[in-house]
């Protein structure tokens, strides 16, 4: 029991959390913005993949960090950009489209990085980003270390969340988002072009999606090796759904799934190898589960989610 | 008339071999109120969607004000003033009212919503035209006509001067529909200009100033309200006198089907509410109510798609327990959905796979498919009743409206159903496919089948109801005697005023 | 640019949808490999040779077909009924492992004749089971069975290396994480001699004709087609649509399963984390190449294991990642996809 509250009150735990969640907040919040538009994006898996690679890659030969990741964005969005192109202009199955963009993205990534990177004993890394503890904040006691001793894009990471809740609330441009979203006939009815906020809400997402790819290589690890996104695109959908379409829960939802993932990790090292290893890797996917199964219902899906929209058609 | 507002000229539209819009011209003048007449695809929703540039026309130009509208921009038809009130609401009900309200009016690229200023707009407008709305109200909570109401607020937000309204008394009572026709008046005086589209001959007449009838894509008559009378406008709208069939007297027979108290109970709401009825051989009972008021699941719960929570149905004179839809059409209930496209077919499956699937225990053994007997059974019906534009083996989605109504008829009635349910057997059908279908039940009730016909349509429920019950909030009145009944008395029942008339007519 | 629905689809148009898919998907990757500064055509012709140069190269693209056909089985008899399985690779491992523990455990004893059905249907439900619990999701709790699958392949996959790491480690691999394995009796017979090639590709040609009969002459065929196409249609016409999910639910899960019980007994004798190279994922695509045709699958099994198994010998000469077999693979589901999609549609003005 002692053990259990060492690890709680470590400031290490709660660093670790934010770090765990910067991913998942970026992933989360691109899949929330496709799908508030009306687009299911399963490639996220892939173009998180794609994102680490590419942005640790323009990184590796000889890019300043800021760039890797103004790369990964870009690609991303290329990539979202073809989905749009499959699940919007074609009005495909967004399923079946998200799951060929995974697919494609990350065989891709990995032929990729092995044509740059030759193969090696131990795998080429890069210089990461460094925290940057916040001037006064960081020297709070506890707190300091634990919320504002972070690297830059973890502070990013946050700072998109709140502009996007904003958007999404707040501005003309988000309440076209979620007509879109709603019901694209009725923003066509506006003189809105639903086709168009849905290109642009997907190419953002996935931009956003290949960021948080781009924190695992370029912050959190220092190297890029295949499978390295470990699901964590899925959880992303799963974290949607958990918070109800909303960026601000969306927010608090990575942050608590992190806060298990971390406290998980403590909890294996503090136990020591007394129970599989195996059983804590689990427990952020089983939670995902737990998480739909509870919110599937209750939360106020996009009335136009999944459903292609062509003029004229209803 | 005043200066014209608005000018179609020569607008023709082709989509594929099928001409939409054939060199229409029209013109609207402000503080005028037209009526766009028309059968099921003669054009008029076509006319409109150019109207309002969600079509490109293939030739013709649209102008207001003199200014020409470019053509395709949704956008610039609404700057020019143009409002158009969708008879399938273009509202999302996840949205308060004002979102839905405010969608697309600002630049999409400022930095905040004036969301004030927005709201102090909305309720000017609705104080101004007595449009009453909650501003904040989550859409998906309001009734059908609040909802309504939204809509032509919507558009009125948008500063329009010319209003189109495609369809608007769809889903309204006979009470809502004269409410709303009043304050289509009044905006006329202040001097909006209003098109509305409908086939109802009765609310043309009562409201329009000048009447435009299209039959297959062509303008075919223009007249003034005052100059022309119903009968003159059906012949017009039909291109030929189409009669539909009337019944004649009947016997009716032994009493079929009974429900006693059947309350139905849906995701935590009772969608009907201990209902009481009897259906009789030889003999049709009209079920009258606007949409939404619990046909839905009336129907179901005969068609074995729906469950009771409590009451009894009482069948061929045995009380019976769940009754699933093998048991439904094994007993001899032929049944006809309210939609056609969801329920009573798969579109891509062939005509024969549609006709048997509701039977296929008939068309199989050993569990295999006996495919020869269903193409036979397809073959059958599609002699036995006229449809036209498939073979048996062709996909179903390829024949029109009317043609899968009398497939859909067809494998019901050619088994002699005892009962035959029917929900909404002629929406969405043109003149000529609903004399066909109204015969067609007619004909089963002469050879002694009990039907129960379900309708929002006061005109189909007296020309072929023997008794009338009225729903409302899933509540059915007492039955009436089709005899005993005029339109208005109707209308008083679907707007569930039947509790304070005497039951004497009950029968 | 519109477009406008086919009225008829020409069945030429249909035919030839899957080659001028492949193609394309080719055709991309073609540049991919100029890109890596290699010759396009000798790559593709090393391809075809790594595939079928030698018998040794021909049984291995067959014994790779194998799994790939079931797999793409499992996706395709689910897809049909729009039960959107895409746990196949965590069905396979769960299958594999039941397998495993099955016959080392509980019917090591028995002779062949009887050892190998029992186990084939061991590794069937295990693959069931773990499908099931996401459609009991869906249907009891309206949860997209897509993401559930997919991280139940997580789950599943952790849940095997704990198995082979723990209680079913096989004590003499020297510390490998490997499962014990499997007796001599459970041991598929080789449907040729001095090769890996075992009778798994007859079983799932079989069952490729199987499945074929099932949907296009059963009654469960016309409904589960007609559960898949318009739920709402279906249920007004008495398809109980519960139950026929359930019964696809377990073909498709038990086919998964089935694919690496078979994997096991024929090729490998053991289960390890990586015995799977991502056979899962790959029937997503030749389920979608095949169009969902059961048949079809049969060949799109083999057009993708001749991309793996052709690419790993072309890489060895060239220098050109073997991922250039995944990348082709993804790419021609999504040029399948876009040519599907104008099979049904016309680009109007």
């Amino acid at each position: 029991m002692s053990a259990l509250m060492d690890i709680l009150a470590s400031a290490g735990l709660w660093a670790a959390v934010l770090r765990i969640a910067t991913p998942l907040i970026l992933g989360t919040l691109g899949a929330l913005l496709c799908e508030r538009s009306g687009v299911l994006n399963l490639g996220i898996e892939g173009i998180m993949t794609f994102g680490a690679m590419i942005g640790w890659l323009a990184v590796y030969n000889g890019a300043d960090l800021w760039t890797g990741i103004l790369v990964a964005a870009v690609a991303g969005g290329v990539f979202g950009f073809l989905h749009a192109v499959l699940t919007v202009t074609l009005g495909l199955s967004q399923h079946v489209s998200g799951l060929g963009v995974t697919l494609f993205a990350s065989s891709f990534s990995y032929y990729v990085f092995r044509l740059m990177v030759p193969v090696a004993g131990t795998p080429p890394t890069v210089e990461p980003f460094q925290p940057i503890a916040i001037p006064g904040l960081s020297d709070l006691p506890f707190f300091g270390p634990a919320f504002f001793t972070q690297t830059p894009p973890t502070y990013l990471a946050i700072l998109i969340a709140l502009i996007l809740a904003y958007v999404i609330f707040r501005t003309p441009l988000g309440l076209a988002i979620r007509m879109a979203g709603e019901n694209p006939h009725a923003a066509e009815a506006q003189g809105i072009n639903p086709m168009a906020v849905r290109y642009g809400a997907v190419i953002a997402g996935s931009a956003l999606m290949g960021v948080g790819g781009a924190f695992l290589t370029l912050s959190a690890f220092n190297s890029f090796f295949p499978t390295m996104v470990q699901g964590r695109g899925w959880i992303c959908i799963a974290l949607v759904v958990f918070a109800s379409w909303r960026p601000g829960r969306a927010l608090l939802g990575a942050l608590l799934f992190a806060f298990f993932d971390g406290f998980q990790l403590r909890l294996q090292t503090a136990l020591n190898g007394a129970v599989p290893y195996q059983l804590f890797l689990m427990i952020p996917y089983i939670l995902s589960i737990v998480a739909l199964a509870v919110m599937a219902r209750r939360a106020r899906v996009p009335q136009a989610l999944m459903q292609p929209y062509r003029r004229g058609e209803r | 008339m005043s200066e014209a507002v608005l000018e179609i000229s020569g607008v023709s539209k082709r989509f594929g071999t099928n001409l939409a819009n054939d060199n229409i011209s029209l013109s609207l003048a402000k503080g005028e109120i037209v009526a766009l007449l028309g059968e099921n695809g003669a054009g008029k929703t076509t006319l409109m969607s150019i109207l309002f540039g969600h079509y490109v026309p293939d030739t013709g130009k649209v102008s207001v004000m003199g200014e020409d509208l470019p053509p395709g921009k949704p956008r610039a038809a609404i700057r020019a003033g143009i409002g158009m009130v969708h008879q399938h609401f273009s509202l999302a009900p996840n949205l308060t009212v004002l979102e839905n309200v405010m969608t697309g009016t600002e630049s999409l690229w400022s930095l905040a919503s004036n969301v004030s200023a927005a709201r102090k707009k909305l309720m000017a407008i609705s104080g101004r035209f007595g449009l009453r709305v909650d501003p904040d109200a989550r859409l998906g909570d309001l009734s059908v006509g609040e909802q309504q109401r939204v809509e032509i607020l919507k558009a009125l937000y948008n500063d329009a001067r010319i209003l189109v309204l495609d369809e608007p008394t769809a889903v309204l009572t006979n009470i809502e529909a004269e409410k709303l026709f009043s304050t289509l008046k009044d905006m006329a005086r202040q001097g909006l200009s209003l098109i509305f589209i409908s086939h109802k001959l009765d609310e043309v007449m009562a409201t329009a100033d000048r009447i435009v009838v299209l039959r297959g894509g062509k303008l075919v008559a223009e007249r003034k309200a005052a100059d022309t009378s119903k009968a003159e406008l059906a012949e017009l709208m039909v291109g030929r006198a189409v009669h539909r069939p009337v019944r004649d007297a009947a016997t009716p027979g032994e009493t079929v089907l009974e429900a006693v108290g059947v309350t139905v109970r849906q995701d935590g709401v009772d969608r009907l509410k201990a209902v009481d009825f009897h259906l009789r051989a030889g003999e049709v009972l009209g079920i009258i109510g606007v949409s939404g008021n619990g046909q839905t699941v009336l129907a179901q719960l005969l068609s074995g798609t729906a469950q009771r929570s409590a009451g009894d149905l009482v069948l061929y004179g045995h009380g019976i327990g769940d009754l699933t839809v093998a048991e439904a059409v094994e007993a001899g209930i032929g049944r006809i959905p309210e939609d056609r496209n969801r329920e009573g077919a798969i579109g891509e499956m062939a005509i024969w796979e549609n006709a048997v699937l509701e039977r296929i225990q008939r068309f199989s053994r050993h569990g295999l498919v006996d495919r020869r007997a269903g193409i036979a059974f397809a073959k059958k019906i599609i002699e036995g009743f006229d449809v036209r534009g498939g073979t048996p083996v062709s996909r179903i989605r390829l024949l029109s409206g009317g043609n899968m109504q009398k497939l859909i008829l067809g494998r019901n009635l050619i088994e002699r159903p005892r009962i035959l349910l029917a929900a909404q057997p002629a929406r969405g059908l043109d003149e000529g496919a609903v004399a066909a279908v109204h015969e067609r039940i007619l004909e089963a009730r002469r050879a002694g089948t009990a039907v129960l016909l379900i309708s929002e349509d006061l005109e189909e429920v007296m020309a072929l109801a023997d008794r009338i019950q009225a729903i409302v909030g899933g509540r059915l009145s007492p039955p009436v005697k089709a005899e005993d009944v005029d339109a208005r008395r109707l209308g008083l029942m679907m707007a569930g005023e039947w509790e304070k008339e005497q039951v004497a007519h009950a029968v | 640019m519109r477009f406008e629905r086919r009225e008829h689809r020409p069945a030429a148009l249909v035919i030839a949808t899957p080659v001028i898919a492949v193609i394309a998907a080719l055709a991309v990757a073609g540049v991919l490999i100029a890109f890596a500064g290699a010759p396009v055509l000798t790559a593709y012709w090393k391809i075809l040779t790594g595939a079928f140069g030698s018998r040794l190269s021909t049984t291995e693209t067959l014994t790779r077909a194998a799994p790939l056909m079931l797999t793409g089985l499992a996706a395709a008899i689910a897809f049909r009924a729009r039960l959107w399985n895409i746990g196949a690779e965590g069905q396979f491992y769960f299958g594999a492992i039941a397998v495993a523990a099955a016959s080392a455990h509980l019917f090591g004893g028995l002779p062949s004749l009887l050892q190998i059905p029992i186990l084939f249907v061991v590794g069937a439900i295990a693959g069931m089971v773990l499908l099931l619990f996401p459609l009991w999701l869906r249907l009891r709790f309206s949860v997209d069975e897509v993401v559930t699958t997919l991280l139940l392949n997580f789950v599943a996959i952790l849940f095997v290396s704990m198995l082979i790491d723990g209680v079913l480690k096989d004590p003499t691999a020297f510390g490998w994480p490997q499962s014990e394995a499997v007796a001599d009796a459970a041991r598929l017979p080789k449907l040729l001699a001095r090769s890996r090639l075992h009778i798994g590709l007859a079983i799932a040609v079989v069952l490729a004709l199987v499945v074929h009969f099932v949907q296009s002459r059963t009654v469960f065929g016309l409904q589960s087609r007609a559960a898949g196409l318009n739920p709402a249609g279906a249920g007004f016409a008495g398809v109980p649509l519960a139950r026929t999910l359930v019964i696809v639910a377990m073909m498709s899960g038990g086919l998964a399963g089935l694919a690496g019980a078979i994997e096991v007994m024929g090729v490998k004798g053991y289960v390890t984390t990586d015995l799977s190279p991502g056979y899962g994922y790959s029937g997503i695509v030749v389920a979608m190449l095949a169009n969902l045709n059961p048949l079809g699958v049969v060949l799109a099994a083999l057009f993708t294991a001749i991309m793996f198994v052709g690419a790993d010998g072309m890489s060895r000469s060239m220098g050109i990642p073997t991922y250039i077999a995944d990348v082709t693979v993804a790419l021609s589901l999504i040029s399948m996809l876009i040519a599907v999609f104008f099979t049904q549609y016309r680009i109007s003005r």
